[in-house]
């Protein structure tokens, strides 16, 4: 304990990368599918780099990747903003709680560490924070390492994809649907998520006959999570009356 | 090592999106509520997004991609992992075109 509050702000960026390894082990497994699937979806290499790291945000740059065009003109870049950040909304919820970090006013330091901010170093930063005072230096240098983890492997993987010539040949066309199911099975916390994944499901179906492009990603993601949350507050006043 | 300008405006406006949600928590940390509608709403996006997602998919396809998506859900919740659940599903795919 005492050893953590007298740490420099160096030990403990340290500290955060050191206790994030194994994270990034996972992190990287899923850059490299990541990787293989933007060269599918016509990204460069150079595009793969500046997208992994700027946007940095695994499971945003998946749904970006299945709107993604290889004919620039024809990119729907408002869709795929729009996408991303409704994915990325639950961010807000996540950094909020990083707010205990920075007593006091914040500075550009606290604005600067909320780059190096994902689900894995929130979690892992947010255990520290439970224990005792912790340094924003753990979560820089937790994120940091997740950074290199990430830009690593989806580049890795963007480079060795690039060898495969036909994907729909080798049922590799099937990749993102895989990958898409995994991810959401991955989200699985219990009861509560079977409605907004249904509801989300069947609207997106309804959606996609009735709308032209993409929306239909959006609506069902926004008409799922509306009715998990609806469901998910009405059941609990009615366990309160 | 190209980048169309499309590309770029596409990434950069990603990149902005993202980096104003990751602060804008920390600047309204003291006025978001914490559980409640608008907590339990942010927290099913993600899930919603991914059933839309694969849904169409899933249910314009044939017969291939339906048994190759039930493999891949098996093999995820056997192994927990991405990664083979991804391989067991464009495997199975692969195998089930051959034969069909």
């Amino acid at each position: 304990m005492s050893r953590r509050q007298n740490g420099s702000a160096l030990d403990e960026l340290a500290r955060g990368a050191r206790l994030c390894l194994p994270v990034c082990v996972s992190v990287a497994a899923y850059g490299l599918v990541w990787g293989v699937l933007a060269g599918q979806a016509g990204l460069s290499v150079l595009e793969v780099l500046l997208m992994s790291g700027l946007v940095f945000a695994g499971s945003s740059q998946f749904v970006a990747l299945d709107l993604w065009t290889s004919n620039p003109a024809a990119l729907p870049i408002a869709a795929i903003v729009v996408a991303v950040a409704v994915v990325n909304l639950r961010y807000v919820m996540l950094t909020a709680t990083l707010r205990p970090l920075f007593p006091g006013r914040l500075g550009p330091g606290a604005f600067a560490a909320m780059f190096a901010a994902t689900d894995e170093n929130w979690a892992l930063t947010v255990g520290e924070m439970k224990r005792g005072p912790t340094s924003p230096a753990f979560l820089v240098g937790s994120g940091l390492a997740i950074y290199l983890a990430w830009l690593g492997a989806t580049l890795v993987g963007r480079l060795a994809g690039a060898a495969i010539d036909d994907p729909a040949a080798y049922g590799l066309d099937f990749a993102f649907t895989a990958t898409f199911l995994a991810l959401l099975l991955g989200m699985w916390r219990g009861k509560a998520d079977l409605v907004p994944w249904l509801v989300g499901a069947a609207a997106a179906l309804v959606a996609a006959r009735l709308i032209e492009g993409n929306w239909y990603i959006i609506i069902g993601g926004l008409v799922g999570s509306l009715a998990g949350a609806f469901l998910e507050t009405r059941s609990r006043r009615d366990r309160l009356a | 090592m190209t980048v169309s300008p499309e590309a770029l405006l596409a990434i950069v406006l990603m990149a902005l999106a993202t980096y104003a949600i990751r602060a804008g928590g920390l600047v309204i940390a003291d006025k978001l509520p914490r559980d409640g509608f608008f907590a339990a709403w942010l927290r099913h996006i993600p899930g919603a997004v991914l059933a839309a997602l694969i849904a169409p998919a899933i249910a314009t396809g044939g017969i291939a991609e339906a048994a190759a998506a039930a493999i891949t859900a098996l093999v995820f919740v056997a192994t927990r992992s991405l990664f083979p659940a991804m391989a067991a599903g464009v495997i199975a795919v692969y195998l089930i075109r051959l034969a069909v």
